[in-house]
């Protein structure tokens, strides 16, 4: 099997392994960064939500042969301290109730926050559909997105 | 004054201490010692370890303390809401302490289940006494120490103070504190003193959820563990007849193959490379038993229904008579379908089995009973299995089935490994024990214009409503009234799933009231306070819901909601109902945009006693109502030849945040003893909103999941 080499959270990171594997397996079985989740394998649910190059994006459907230039974000290196918006809006909401699906909802909030940050409820909730919360704790995923575009807002200004 | 010695070796049994090598002791409680009174108390407290016990506080020289939450965590949140009934009556500041998952219990403990929304209910005031107790052993101790009656004595937060103004920390005194006999009659707060319970607590476990760290089943990993990927039968009712394993194995990352029953585990180096290895196997299936359709299901389920092959599970007065009498008979049938439950971390389970132990972690409702089951399917002794419980990503009742810790540990067993079984959504989807397909005929008799005789047939697939069930509303509201059920054996596996039975049946009971009160011409709320007010005093000790707690909500969501004063083009819908020990009533709001009924809002009013942590509990609401929701709206997994027709998301849809109408909570003020939240709220929902969509569009659903309906006709969704 081929080695790759993958630029994560600013760390270059190797790994030996088939090039069809999804670097959703990569990082959690090979990186030890499960943070990132699964959820269904097919780019559905968004659990698997990582950034690539700053976009949001299914890791469950990238391999890993195709992701060695890019720059690779998961929910563990989305801040130091974690001090993104997101989860400081994220804890002081008091989001999750199983969390499972968080980190995934996280990564795309925030991607969606840097291109937009007086987001209306209806951008909102068009941003965040493609994230499944089983527990359905929508109400408050769309409190949190709103809170972080604000104090992304402020840092801003 | 109080005598207290020092040191003393008498123990009640339910409470040992043990010193910590790194400073301070360890004080563990057996919660449920009145089920389990002879525990004898440990020759050498050195030897204790924490698995004895099922509550802990861990109070550390510093002062710090930390509580170790006994039953599992599902996103139910008694993680947090638990400990906070132990640090309340212990009295410490919240700040001062950190919550660690317990492991179970095997020998002790009677009830380390998530399910049933019992864990607040069950553990109030057993967790209460293992802190107001650790209190008074502090107290106790401080005394000694100063030389002064322990009534003297009072805490804040952590801090013993006495009359002569001397202060000393918990830390300070835990040792001596381990050494005292176990005060007894200790006397719990007065709610009103309350400064840990009713505050908006966050969830424990948030900074590891927005940090990513490792947390749930499918994060476990350990040296030397391998994964595994089991194909099963593809249909309900098959068996391999053949199976050729060599193009798996040459899949890379792969490491070895192996058949178990009718199913075949692949180990890899990875999780990847175990699905990959499942996908290259070749097998054969033949027909074991039957093959069975959603179709067959539908008619063998309304032919039960229209049959006479019930069990009567509560009959009052004279229905037949009733009905006889009749002027007008109303008579509706209410279906669903089986519904996959969907758990957003799939099944997992890591095995060690060796000869000297099994050891087991993973994401489980039931810790104790899934142990037992190990144990007796590897022919081993119950305490050579440990289970360590992890967070889980959802339970709905998945999780109360360990079929897939016993698949981990079977195939553990054989491959003489560490393993970790993960399942994907496909597996997780068509392996089964689904909420089973039920269907519902209700018929009511009217007599000049009273509500005279209530009949309620249920035909299931595999298992009917049991317990108290038929004794709920609107049981004990009509003279005559009467709950037959039937079933259908199937070879698919069914189970509970979140609010079992009352997840349907509220919506067809409360869809039929809707109706009674349209056909009746009377207020459909006030139908449903009229009838209430004939359970007032009943004297029906099977009638365990409380009228007058129904009647609160109703008349509070009526209130809450502007119920009938909404601006023209919104329409609304009214449910109520109790399950889980909660009342509950809920009030929909819908719009029409583009011809298309849209929930806009919720108003959800709940009475469970005392509100241990609101912030939690209106998560708990939200959701709750929200899943139901959704559930009604696209739930819908059917069957053909045996097999789910849907596996994955694609095809089966779950609510999204931009279908979730705004849940808004009210609590009932309440100082009566709290009751769960983890169910309740999702009975009512469907049935809010279908009564809500029918006097926007003047479409009555009648079976779930509602879209099929709404597609069907004018209004599309």
């Amino acid at each position: 099997m081929p080695v790759y080499k993958l630029k994560v959270n600013g760390q270059t990171l190797s790994v030996d392994a088939d090039d069809n594997t999804p670097v959703l397996w990569v990082l959690r079985d090979h990186f030890d960064l499960v943070g990132t989740k699964f959820g269904c394998g097919i780019g559905q649910c968004g659990a698997c939500t990582i950034h690539v190059d700053g976009v949001a994006t299914r890791s469950c459907l990238l391999p890993v042969s195709a992701a060695t230039d890019m720059e690779i974000t998961t929910i563990e290196g989305l801040s130091k301290n974690a001090s993104h918006p997101i989860q400081l809006a994220w804890k002081e909401v008091d989001v999750p109730q199983c969390g499972y699906c968080q980190a995934g909802q996280m990564m795309t909030a925030a991607a969606f926050i840097k291109n937009n940050t007086t987001p209306n409820t209806s951008e909102i909730r068009d941003a965040m559909s493609g994230n499944i919360c089983r527990c359905a704790a929508y109400n408050r995923i769309e409190k949190a997105v709103e809170l972080a575009a604000n104090k992304l807002n402020q840092s801003k200004t | 004054m109080e005598k207290v010695t020092i040191p003393s070796l008498s123990r009640r049994s339910f409470i040992r201490t043990s010193a910590l090598a790194g400073g301070g002791i360890l004080i563990g409680f057996n919660l449920f010692q009145s089920c389990k009174p002879k525990v004898a108390p440990a020759t050498d407290i050195s030897q204790l370890n924490y698995n004895d016990f099922n509550a802990f506080i861990k109070i550390a020289d510093n002062g710090m303390v930390t509580i170790f939450s006994p039953n599992p965590e599902i996103g139910q949140g008694v993680k947090t809401a638990m400990p906070m009934l132990i640090a309340e009556e212990l009295d410490v500041a919240w700040k001062n302490v950190q919550v660690s998952q317990g492991a179970l219990d095997t020998k002790n403990y009677t009830r380390q289940v998530a399910g049933g929304s019992q864990s607040i209910r069950q553990g109030w005031e057993p967790l209460r006494q293992t802190g107001a107790t650790a209190r008074q052993m502090l107290i106790n101790a401080a005394a000694v120490k100063w030389g002064v009656d322990p009534a003297q004595c009072k805490t804040n937060e952590g801090i013993i103070t006495n009359t002569n103004g001397d202060s000393l920390g918990y830390g300070e005194v835990v040792k001596e504190a381990a050494m005292l006999e176990i005060p007894e009659n200790i006397e719990l707060k007065d709610p009103k003193n309350f400064k840990i319970i009713g505050k908006e607590v966050p969830n424990v476990d948030v900074d590891k959820i927005i940090t990513g760290q490792s947390l749930y089943g499918i994060d476990y990993k350990e040296e030397g563990m391998v994964y595994a990927s089991v194909l099963r039968p593809p249909a309900f009712g098959k068996k391999i007849k053949d199976f050729d394993t060599d193009a798996a194995k040459k899949v890379s990352g792969v490491l070895a193959v192996h058949k178990f029953g009718d199913k075949i585990a692949v180990l890899a180096k990875d999780t990847w490379s175990a699905m990959q290895g499942k996908k290259a196997l070749k097998v054969t299936w033949a027909v074991d038993t039957k093959l069975e359709n959603t179709e067959d299901h539908d008619k063998i389920l309304l032919n039960l229904l229209n049959g006479k092959d019930f069990e009567t599970m509560r009959a009052d007065g004279d229905v037949k008579k009733a009905f006889t009498n009749a002027d007008t008979i109303i008579e509706r049938v209410y279906e669903s379908p089986f519904l996959p439950h969907n758990c957003m971390e799939p099944m997992n389970f890591f095995a060690d089995v060796t000869d000297d132990h099994i050891r087991l972690v993973g994401p489980i409702q039931t810790p104790a009973g899934t142990a037992r089951r190990v144990a007796e399917l590897l022919d081993r002794a119950p305490e050579d299995v440990s289970v360590d419980m992890t967070r889980m990503g959802g339970g709905f009742g998945r999780r109360l089935y360990g079929d897939f810790a016993l698949e981990a540990a079977e195939i553990s067993n054989i491959a003489k490994k560490p393993i970790k079984l993960v399942y994907s959504r496909e597996d997780d989807m068509s392996a089964g024990i689904y909420r089973p397909a039920i269907k519902y005929k209700i018929s009511a008799a009217i007599k000049d214009g009273k509500l005279t005789g209530y009949h309620l047939k249920e035909a299931a697939i595999n298992s009917n409503m049991y317990g108290l069930i038929p004794n709920f509303f609107p049981a004990g509201a009509i003279e005559n009234y009467q709950v037959d059920v039937a079933k259908y054996d199937s070879n698919i596996t069914i189970g509970a799933w979140r609010a079992p039975y009352t997840n349907f049946l509220a919506f067809a009971e409360q869809s039929f009231f809707d109706e009674l009160a349209e056909e009746m011409k009377v207020d459909r709320v006030q139908l449903r306070l009229d009838l209430l007010q004939k359970v007032k005093g009943t004297t029906d000790e099977r009638i365990e819901y409380s009228p007058e707690r129904l009647e609160t909500v109703i008349k509070t969501a009526v209130a809450k909601s502007n119920w009938g004063k909404t601006p023209a083009g919104t329409y609304q819908g009214f449910s109520a109902y109790y399950c889980h020990n909660t009342h509950v009533a809920e009030v929909a709001d819908v719009v029409l945009e583009n011809n298309k009924p849209v929930v806009k809002k919720v108003v959800c009013v709940v009475d469970c006693g005392i509100v241990v942590n609101p912030l939690g509990a209106r998560n708990q609401v939200e959701g709750g109502v929200i899943d139901g929701i959704g559930h009604a709206m696209y739930g819908d997994l059917t069957f053909a030849d045996g097999k789910p027709e849907h596996k994955n998301f694609d095809t089966y849809r779950l609510i999204r945040m931009n279908e979730a109408p705004i849940v808004e909570t009210h609590f009932i003020e309440s100082d009566m003893a709290p009751t769960g939240l983890g169910e309740p709220t999702l009975p009512p929902a469907g049935a809010a909103v279908a009564n809500a969509i029918k006097a926007a569009t003047g479409l009555r659903l009648m079976s779930q999941p509602f879209i099929k309906q709404l597609e069907n006709k004018e209004v599309l969704l």
